[in-house]
């Protein structure tokens, strides 16, 4: 096995750096005070590739590996929770989803614009009264000829209100339970469609996140995702990828923690020395380095898994669980080694805070990751193969040009 | 008479006519350490070298970036430069990834220890090597090494123009073989004109340097970059390295903080006040 990152690896991070020190970090403190997307910023993010980051070239991707995805996720979520849900929803949950499922002629009209940045998608699983609880869905879609009609309403849709396609799950049978459900690729501009904007969120306030209606939706036969069906292993097989990004970005949060805490810990004094000198304060920012060390650890055991096409449930199930509730904790110890200025927007931490404690609910909460994780010690729970398996980095495949 | 030409003769024919002279800039870069994570040595009063990653010379990202705008504008290739120890060959790939077309690399036991002049001459060695070129682009200066020198020693053995603190390219003439720019001094703009070939050295505020691309990167990832040493550019050894440098760097390091004091004038009035402090001044010898 091999820990190093290659050095693409490093002109991505490197760039990307770069692109979230000076895109996004002047403005972000606005942005979030005054719970405003920045749509500037997604053109920003699409000229510059990483939209498509981890899709093949052919398929108007970057043709980077699954890896450099993570890294992206690192370094956006380093600066700003929200810029690295852009790269959750479209690139993870959406994107990478349609190269695992679906067919051709789908990838050349729906995978080709996202991956290029000219469309932008998401991902509508949860409504209001389903969301560990998958099953619980009540959005349906009935098949008319050679078209299905769908209603029902989707919520906490990140980029709801900014989306150009979404992938939308709801029953075609709703007596198979999640055997039932199947995925559907819905444009905006179908009849129909309507979103709305949640406000007041603790955190991610300068991310969108909304809700999504549908009234007698017409979607073609065609713009089905997989068979019918098939909906809840493509949605749990999004989620292998969304988690994946979810884990990594917090790793970039607790990064940036621990860059915080070092430079205040330095600077401020108490009792004549640097509060960095007093054993307590030491031990959060050791605790810090501790997170991130082993959150980098899983997420590469995860992202090599991938690159390797084998199947990863479990590993980006671990690496989501652990970093998610590694980097809330790391927010907390930088507000708390600030003391009260870390209670105050002045300084950063208290965004991190804010921000952190999103992803310990969304991609899978933590009582749901705890669920999993006891399932597979005890045996009640294996993975079986799927009929579309993601797959794995090709480095010549990926760069061929179309 | 057209029958009379085979399709050869056309093709190179209306190849003359057609034809535009594209730009060959060359961009020398140095690879320097990451002042950004540099640690200091509280005890010693040293940078903490080791372990520091190096990167592109900030000041060369803005050469970098302006070569690659002239070539868009006027088509032709860009060629990036470096001398330096074996991991500076990342810097050439970022410049790569950047957008630039060809990296050479010059690296070899014999050229360690270089002061400015060596540096210089080895570079343009290097240069004739390659062989034509409209414009060598270099940085103002160096943030580790921050003599200036290299650029003007480059033009000097080269024998061309130099064009230093450029901080726009007002026109380039391919064809008439002249360059016009707005150097930045300390008192003001200076509009030059000169002829090609010439070397420039550009300021920061010239432009605002490019991200890499991945396109860039995956082109990167795949170009050969060749490696020269000595034989390669055909130097003299008694001028390269250590012993080719007249000027020996003995030590480096960071002079003690100067301990200033302060003290307060008091007075009544303002005018009072700066009566004072005159008289302390002059009193001290100051003024
Ligand atoms: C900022 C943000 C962005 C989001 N973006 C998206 C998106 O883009 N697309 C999308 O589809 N969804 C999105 N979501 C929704 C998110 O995935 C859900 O909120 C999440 O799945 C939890 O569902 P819920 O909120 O309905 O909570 P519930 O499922 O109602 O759970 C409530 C509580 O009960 C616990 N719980 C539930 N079941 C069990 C159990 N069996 N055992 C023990 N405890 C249990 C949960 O852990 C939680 O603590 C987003 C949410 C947020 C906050
Ligand atoms: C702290 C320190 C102090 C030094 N002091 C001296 C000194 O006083 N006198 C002396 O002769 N040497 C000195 N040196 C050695 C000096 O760094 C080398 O000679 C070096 O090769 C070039 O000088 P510079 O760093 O001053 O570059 P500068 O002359 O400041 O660089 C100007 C431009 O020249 C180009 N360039 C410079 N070096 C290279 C390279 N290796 N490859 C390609 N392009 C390059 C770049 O475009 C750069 O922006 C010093 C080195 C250090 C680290």
């Amino acid at each position: 096995m091999d820990l190093h990152y290659t050095p693409e690896h490093e002109m991505v991070r490197k760039m990307v750096r770069d692109f979230a020190e000076q895109e996004i970090a002047p403005t972000i403190k606005e942005h979030d005070r005054e719970q405003s997307f920045d749509r500037g910023l997604l053109n920003k993010m699409a000229e510059q590739g990483l939209l498509g980051i981890c899709l093949p070239v052919k398929y108007g991707g970057a043709g980077m590996d699954y890896i450099a995805l993570g890294i992206a996720c690192e370094e956006l979520e380093r600066v700003d929770t929200s810029a690295r849900v852009i790269l959750s929803v479209h690139v993870g949950l959406n994107s990478m989803t349609l190269l695992q499922w679906a067919t051709e002629e789908q990838k050349e009209r729906y995978l080709v614009p996202q991956a290029m940045g000219e469309r932008i998608a998401t991902y509508g699983l949860t409504e209001p009264n389903a969301g560990s609880d998958v099953a619980g869905l009540q959005t349906t879609a009935r098949r008319d000829g050679d078209r299905y009609i769908l209603n029902g309403e989707k919520m906490w849709i990140s980029l709801a209100d900014v989306a150009d396609q979404f992938l939308i799950f709801a029953y075609t049978d709703k007596a198979a339970k999640h055997r039932g459900i199947s995925a559907f690729i819905v444009e905006r501009e179908f009849p129909g469609v309507e979103t709305g904007t949640i406000h007041g969120k603790l955190g991610v306030r300068a991310g969108n996140s909304g809700s999504i209606s549908l009234q007698d939706v017409a979607v073609p036969v065609a713009n089905r995702l997989g068979e019918e069906g098939e909906g809840f292993k493509i949605a749990m097989s999004a989620l292998d990828n969304g988690r994946y990004t979810v884990a990594w970005g917090s790793v970039g949060l607790i990064r940036a923690c621990i860059e915080a805490s070092v430079r205040y810990a330095n600077e401020r004094h108490t009792f004549g020395v640097p509060i960095g000198e007093h054993q307590l304060v030491q031990q959060m920012i050791a605790q810090m380095v501790q997170r991130r060390d082993i959150g980098e650890l899983l997420c590469l055991k995860a992202g090599w898994l991938k690159n390797e096409g084998r199947r990863n449930t479990r590993e980006t199930s671990m690496a989501k669980w652990y970093c998610c509730d590694a980097a809330f904790d790391s927010a907390a110890d930088a507000v708390q080694v600030h003391g009260a200025y870390g209670y105050s927007d002045e300084y950063d931490v208290e965004r991190y805070l804010r921000n952190s404690k999103g992803a310990v609910i969304y991609e899978g909460s933590r009582e749901i990751h705890t669920i999993m994780q006891a399932q597979y010690a005890l045996g009640y729970r294996e993975d079986r193969p799927l009929r579309c398996e993601m797959p794995a980095y090709d480095l010549d495949e990926w760069e061929a040009e179309a | 008479m057209l029958t009379a030409l085979g399709g050869d003769q056309i093709a190179r024919m209306s190849a003359v006519h057609v034809r535009r002279k594209n730009l060959h800039a060359i961009v020398c870069i140095k690879s320097v350490p990451d002042t950004t994570e540099v640690r200091f040595n509280p005890e010693t009063n040293t940078l903490m070298r080791d372990e520091v990653e190096s990167i592109i010379n900030p000041f060369d990202t803005y050469a970098i970036e302006e070569a690659l705008r002239l070539k868009e504008a006027h088509g032709g290739k860009v060629t990036v430069l470096t001398m330096g120890p074996p991991k500076a060959e990342k810097e050439l790939r970022e410049a790569v990834a950047m957008g630039c077309d060809e990296a050479i690399f010059l690296s070899a036991r014999e050229f360690a220890g270089s002061d400015t002049w060596a540096t210089a001459y080895t570079l343009a060695q290097a240069i004739r090597r390659i062989g034509a070129y409209d414009i060598i682009f270099c940085g103002k200066q160096a943030m580790d090494g921050d003599t200036g020198q290299v650029g003007p020693g480059v033009a000097n053995q080269l024998e061309i123009p130099q064009l230093t603190y450029v901080f726009k390219v007002r026109e380039i003439d391919l064809e008439g073989r002249s360059i016009q720019v707005e150097r930045l001094l300390e008192e003001g703009r200076e509009v030059v004109e000169t002829r090609l070939p010439a070397l420039l050295t550009v300021v920061k505020d010239i432009n605002q340097p490019r991200y890499p691309t991945f396109r860039g990167i995956r082109t990167a990832r795949r170009l050969e970059i060749p490696v020269w040493g000595a034989a390669e550019i055909e130097a003299a050894p008694q001028y390269l390295g250590l012993d080719g440098s007249p000027t020996q760097v003995i030590r480096v390091f960071t002079p003690p903080k100067r301990e200033g004091r302060v003290e307060m004038i008091d007075g009544d009035s303002v005018d009072a006040m700066a009566d004072a402090l005159a008289d302390r001044l002059l009193g001290d010898k100051v003024v």
